[in-house]
C-alpha cells in the first residue's frame, strides 16, 4: 500500500529567485498555488454541502407528515392516501422483504459466481468473466423493467399458480405461495429482478475477497490433503466471512434502494402479507408510482418516505461495518 | 539388530481410505455447481440483451433518433426529443460533477491526506454512492422545482450530478493514492509547486484510472430514470435549452411507455431501451479500453 | 504439472552423492561413531532423475535420492539450488502452482508417486508439510488441529483425543490446553509452528516434510523445534530442508548438499551434488564444493 500523505510541500518550497522580475512571478505563482488548493477544498465540501443540503430540505418538507402521523408514520400500517392516512408500515415491510428475497437469490449466485472466477476456472477465463458479470450492472433499471413487464410477468403468473397449487397442503409453504398474482406481479417477481441486479455488486466484492486469501493458507490446506472443495472451506471462506458480510450488506443497501424495476413489477398493492407471490410494495416504489397524483399532506409523506429510505440505507452501511469489525475480531483474521 | 522401529502401516496410494472418494466427488459436484453460478448470471444478460436487440432493432432508424414523439396510441418512430433529452442532461450533469468530483478527489488525496475533515469527506462520500436515486429526485424536486416552479433539463442534470460526484470524487481518491509518492517528490525537487505538481505530473499519472472512472458514472447516469421523474417534467418536442422549459430523456420515456397499453408506444419503448443500452455499452467499453490501453502503455 | 514416464526402474542406477555399500575414500576412523546398518533399511521415497522446470526454465535438476524410514534427511545448501522445489516434489505440491512440471522417476514405498491414476490429495494425506512462514488457520486452536482429522472423517467424539494427543507430540499440549478455543493466531511465531506441526501430524502421516520451519523462530522457539524432531522421528519420516548448516549437523541423520550451477543463458540451475550420512558429509566430504560450502568457503 502507498503511503496515504504525500509530502508536504511547504517544506519543499523553492529557494528565493535572486531576479527581481522573478519576484512578481513568485507571488502570482503562490497566489495560484493557493486558489488551486481552494479549488480542490471546495470540491471536496461540496459532498458535505449536498449531503446536508439533501438532509435538510427533504427533511423539512416532510416535517407535515410525521406531525400528521407521528411514530405511526413508519410504525404503523395504514396507507390510505384517499381517507389520508399515511401509516407506511406496510412499505417498509415490503422493502425488507423484497431485500431479503433478492439476498436470498442473488448471493449464493454471487458468492459461485467469485469462487468460479478465483478458483475453479482457468487464469484466462477470469477477466472475461468478470467483464460480463460487470455488463450485467450496466443494464440500466428500467429496461430490466420494460423486459421483465414483457418477457417474465406471464410465464411468472403461469409458474406462480402451479407453485400455489402444488404446496396448498403443505404447512408453512402453503401461507407463502398463497394468492398468487393473476398478472405476475408481486414481491418475488421484485425480488428475482432485485436479485439479477444486485448480483455483480456482490460479486465484485466477494471475488476481491477471496483472491486476498494468502497462498499459504491454501498451502496449509492442500498440504493436509484436502480436496479443492475442502480448500475453499476451510482457507478461502474464513478468511473471507468480513468480506462476504461486508458485500451482502452492501448489496442489501442497493436492493433498498431499487426504485424503478421494482415499481414495474410489484404489483403496487399496500399490504403486509406473507404471501410472496402475491403483489406489494415498498417505499421507493410508492413513492415513485405515487408521486404525480400527490398533493399537500400526501406529497409530504412520500418525501418523508425518502427520507426514512435515506436514513435506512445509512443503517445498513454502518450496520456493514459493524459486522464486519465484528466477524474480523472473531476468526483473528487480518484484514 | 536394525536401528529402525517398524515401517509404518501404509496402503497403497491407488487403494484410497474410506471415504477419499465421496470427498473426491463432493468436491468435483461442489466444483460444478460454482460453474453453473456463472451460467446463471449469465442468462438474464443474454436474455435481456437479445430481446431488446430482437424487439428493438426494428425501430433504430434515423427518423426514430430525430422524430418527434408522437401520442402513445400512435405508431410509428419517434425519440428524438428523448436523444436529445438524453445526450444534454447527462452532459450537463457531467460538466459539473466531473470537474467537481476531480478536485474533490485532489483535495482528499493531496491536501486532506489523513485530517479529520479528509476522514469525514470520505466516509460522507461513501454514504453518499449508497444514497438512492429516488432519494436524490426528490431532493432536487424539493430543493429546486418547488423554488422556480418549472421542471427543466438543469434541474435534472443537477440530480444526476450529484450521483455521479461522490463516485468521481473516490475513483479520483483511489486513484491518485496509487501514483507513488517519488513522482511527487522528484517534481517538488525540481521547484515545482504543489498545484503544478498535481496538474502536470499527478494527474497524468492517474488519468487513465480517474477517466475510466469517470466514464463508468456517466454510463450509469445516462441509465437512470427516477431522479429525472421528478425534475424534468415530459415534453414530445426536441428542448435543446437547459434552463427553460421542460425536458424529457430516453429513460424517462421508457418507463411512461412501459405502463402504457398501446402497442404503438410499447414498440417505441424498445427503440428507446436499445439506444439506451448502446450508449451505456459505449461508455463501459470506452471505459475498459482506456484503462487497458494506458496500462498496457505504462507498463511497457 | 505433468510427468514423463521415465523407464529407468532400476535402483541400482545411481549417480553422485547417494550412498553405496561400499565406504569410498576415508578408512573408518576411531573418532568417528559407526554408520547405521544398510540392511533393513526401509526406503520410503526413491528419487530417480529428477528435474523440475517453471514455465521451461529448469530449476533444478539430475536429482537422484533415496530416503529411508524413521529417519530425518536433511537438504541443505545455498538459496536458489533447489532445495524446496525438490522437497515439493515430494508432496506432489507443484500440481497446484501453475506452470511447474516434474520430470523423472519418483516412487513411494514402491509406487510411482506420479502416476496418473493416484490422486494427489491422496498423496498429502500421507506426506504432510510444515511450511517456513507458521501459516495457521484462522481459526481456533483446536479447529486448527481438527482441520485435517475432521476432513478424513474421523469422529466428532474422537476429535477431543486427537488434538489433544497431536498437541503433546507437539510439545505444545500444557501450554495451550486452557486456550484451546482461542485463535490460532494469538500464538507466537515459535507456539504457531509447533501448531502447525500438530496440525500435520494429525492426520497420522507417514512422512512430514518440513520446510526451513524455524527460520522464521527465534533460537530458543529452533531449539524447542529441534528437540521435538528428535522424537518426532520414532513415529515418522522426516525431511527438512534447511539453510543452517549446524542445525542439519544436529538433527539429521543424512544430508543432501545441493548447489546452483549458472547455465548458459546466465540462470541458476539447482543440482545434488552430495549425499551422504551426515557424519560423514560433514566430516569428509566427498565434493570439494560439498567442503567449500561446510567450511563457509562460499555459500
Amino acid at each position: 500500500m502507498t503511503t496515504l500523505a504525500p509530502p508536504q510541500p511547504d517544506a519543499l518550497e523553492p529557494a528565493p529567485e535572486p531576479h527581481g522580475l522573478r519576484d512578481g512571478g513568485r507571488r502570482r505563482g503562490v497566489a495560484g498555488d493557493h486558489l488551486f488548493r481552494w479549488l480542490a477544498l471546495l470540491g471536496g465540501l461540496m459532498v458535505l454541502v449536498v449531503l446536508g443540503l439533501i438532509a435538510y430540505s427533504t427533511t423539512t418538507k416532510a416535517l407535515p407528515w410525521f406531525r400528521k402521523e407521528g411514530l405511526g408514520a413508519v410504525f404503523s400500517d395504514n396507507w390510505d392516501p384517499a381517507h389520508h392516512h399515511f401509516g407506511a408500515l406496510a412499505l417498509v415491510y415490503g422493502t425488507f422483504l423484497v431485500g431479503a428475497l433478492a439476498l436470498l437469490l442473488a448471493v449464493p449466485v454471487s458468492i459461485g459466481i467469485a469462487l468460479f472466477v478465483t478458483e475453479v476456472a482457468p487464469r484466462r477465463l477470469a477477466r472475461p468473466v468478470i467483464y460480463i458479470v460487470d455488463l450485467l450492472a450496466a443494464i440500466p433499471s428500467v429496461v430490466y423493467g420494460l423486459w421483465a413487464i414483457f418477457v417474465l410477468l406471464d410465464p411468472l403468473a403461469n409458474l406462480f399458480s402451479v407453485v400455489s397449487s402444488a404446496t396448498a397442503d403443505i404447512p408453512i409453504l402453503k401461507t407463502l405461495f398463497a394468492n398468487p398474482s393473476a398478472t405476475g406481479r408481486s414481491y418475488m417477481t421484485a425480488g428475482i429482478i432485485v436479485a439479477i441486479m444486485i448480483t455483480p455488486i456482490i460479486t465484485s466484492i466477494t471475488r476481491e475477497v477471496f483472491a486476498t486469501t494468502p497462498a499459504s493458507l491454501k498451502e496449509a490446506a492442500y498440504g493436509l490433503g484436502s480436496t479443492k472443495w475442502e480448500m475453499i472451506r476451510g482457507a478461502v471462506f474464513p478468511h473471507s466471512r468480513g468480506g462476504v458480510v461486508s458485500a451482502v450488506m452492501i448489496g442489501l443497501g442497493r436492493a433498498i434502494g431499487e426504485t424503478i424495476a421494482v415499481a414495474l413489477v410489484i404489483g403496487a398493492s399496500q399490504n403486509i402479507s406473507l404471501h410472496l407471490l402475491g403483489p406489494g410494495d415498498t417505499m421507493a416504489s410508492a413513492i415513485v408510482l405515487q408521486f404525480g397524483e400527490a398533493s399537500g399532506t400526501y406529497r409530504s409523506a412520500l418525501i418523508g418516505l425518502g427520507v426514512v429510505l435515506f436514513a435506512l440505507t445509512i443503517l445498513v452501511g454502518m450496520a456493514a461495518r459493524g459486522l464486519v469489525a465484528r466477524v474480523d475480531r472473531k476468526t483473528g483474521a487480518v484484514a | 539388530m536394525t536401528a529402525f522401529s517398524a515401517p509404518s502401516d501404509h496402503r497403497s496410494l491407488l487403494t484410497p481410505r474410506p471415504g477419499s472418494r465421496g470427498r473426491k466427488i463432493r468436491s468435483v459436484v461442489a466444483s460444478g455447481l460454482i460453474t453453473l453460478a456463472f451460467f446463471v448470471a449469465l442468462v438474464p444478460l443474454v436474455a435481456v440483451v437479445l430481446y431488446v436487440i430482437q424487439q428493438g432493432a426494428d425501430q433504430l432508424n434515423w427518423a426514430f433518433l430525430t422524430d418527434p414523439i408522437p401520442i402513445d396510441r400512435a405508431f410509428g418512430p419517434g425519440m428524438g426529443p428523448a436523444v436529445a433529452g438524453t445526450l444534454l442532461i447527462t452532459g450537463a450533469a457531467s460538466m459539473m460533477a466531473i470537474p467537481l468530483g476531480v478536485l474533490g478527489g485532489i483535495y482528499l488525496n493531496e491536501y486532506g491526506g489523513r485530517g479529520v475533515l479528509a476522514r469525514v469527506i470520505r466516509f460522507l462520500a461513501e454514504v453518499m454512492t449508497g444514497v438512492p436515486s429516488v432519494v436524490m429526485g426528490l431532493f432536487i424536486y424539493t430543493f429546486v422545482v418547488l423554488q422556480t416552479k418549472e421542471p427543466n433539463a438543469f434541474a435534472g442534470a443537477l440530480a444526476l450530478a450529484c450521483l455521479m460526484m461522490p463516485i468521481v470524487i473516490r475513483t479520483t481518491d483511489e486513484m491518485l493514492r496509487l501514483v507513488p509518492g517519488e513522482l511527487r517528490e522528484g517534481s517538488y525537487a525540481l521547484g515545482s509547486r504543489k498545484s503544478r505538481t498535481i496538474r502536470t505530473v499527478v494527474l497524468p499519472s492517474a488519468a487513465p484510472g480517474i477517466i475510466s472512472g469517470a466514464l463508468l458514472a456517466v454510463a450509469r447516469a445516462a441509465g437512470e430514470t427516477a431522479p429525472l421523474i421528478f425534475t424534468i417534467g415530459i415534453v414530445s418536442e426536441t428542448n435543446w435549452s437547459l434552463f427553460n422549459g421542460p425536458n424529457t430523456a430516453l429513460s424517462a420515456q421508457i418507463y411512461r411507455n412501459a405502463l402504457s397499453p398501446f402497442p404503438g408506444a410499447q414498440e417505441r419503448a424498445w427503440g428507446a431501451a436499445l439506444t439506451l443500452i448502446l450508449i451505456v455499452f459505449i461508455f463501459t467499453v470506452l471505459a475498459r479500453l482506456v484503462t487497458a490501453f494506458f496500462s498496457r502503455r505504462q507498463t511497457a | 504439472m505433468t510427468m514423463t514416464e521415465d523407464t529407468t526402474a532400476n535402483v541400482a542406477l545411481v549417480t553422485t552423492g547417494v550412498e553405496t555399500p561400499i565406504p569410498q575414500v576415508s578408512t573408518p576412523d576411531e573418532s568417528l561413531p559407526p554408520e547405521p546398518p544398510e540392511e533393513g533399511r526401509e526406503l520410503v521415497f526413491q528419487v530417480r532423475d529428477l528435474e523440475v522446470r517453471y514455465s521451461g526454465h529448469t530449476a533444478v535438476r539430475e536429482v537422484d535420492l533415496d530416503i529411508a524410514a524413521n529417519e530425518i534427511t536433511a537438504f541443505i545448501g545455498p538459496s536458489g539450488c533447489g532445495k524446496t522445489t525438490v522437497l515439493r516434489v515430494l508432496n506432489r505440491m507443484h500440481d497446484i502452482t501453475p506452470g511447474a512440471k516434474v520430470f523423472g522417476r519418483v516412487t513411494y514405498h514402491g509406487e510411482d508417486l506420479y502416476s496418473s491414476k493416484v490422486d494427489s490429495a491422496e498423496v498429502r494425506r500421507r506426506i504432510g508439510m510444515v511450511f517456513q512462514k507458521p501459516n495457521p488457520f484462522p481459526k481456533t486452536i483446536f479447529d486448527n488441529v481438527a482441520y485435517g482429522p475432521k476432513i478424513n472423517g474421523r469422529k466428532r467424539s474422537e476429535m477431543a483425543d486427537i488434538v489433544e494427543h497431536a498437541l503433546t507430540r507437539a510439545a505444545l499440549w500444557d501450554e495451550v490446553k486452557d486456550k484451546l478455543k482461542h485463535s490460532g493466531l494469538s500464538l507466537s511465531g515459535g507456539q504457531q509452528q509447533r501448531l502447525c506441526i500438530a496440525r500435520a501430524i494429525a492426520v497420522e502421516p507417514d512422512v512430514v516434510l518440513m520446510d526451513e520451519p524455524c527460520s522464521a523462530l527465534d533460537p530458543i522457539a529452533t531449539a524447542r523445534i529441534e528437540d521435538l524432531m528428535e522424537e518426532l522421528k520414532r513415529e515418522f519420516t522426516i525431511v527438512i530442508v534447511t539453510h543452517n548448516m549446524q542445525q542439519a549437523a544436529r538433527v539429521s541423520d543424512r544430508t543432501a548438499f545441493f548447489t546452483a550451477e549458472v547455465d548458459d543463458e546466465g540462470r541458476r540451475v539447482g543440482r545434488l551434488v552430495e549425499f551422504d550420512v551426515t557424519e560423514k558429509l560433514f566430516t569428509a566430504p566427498s565434493d570439494a564444493r560439498t567442503e567449500g560450502y561446510i567450511t563457509g568457503r562460499f555459500g
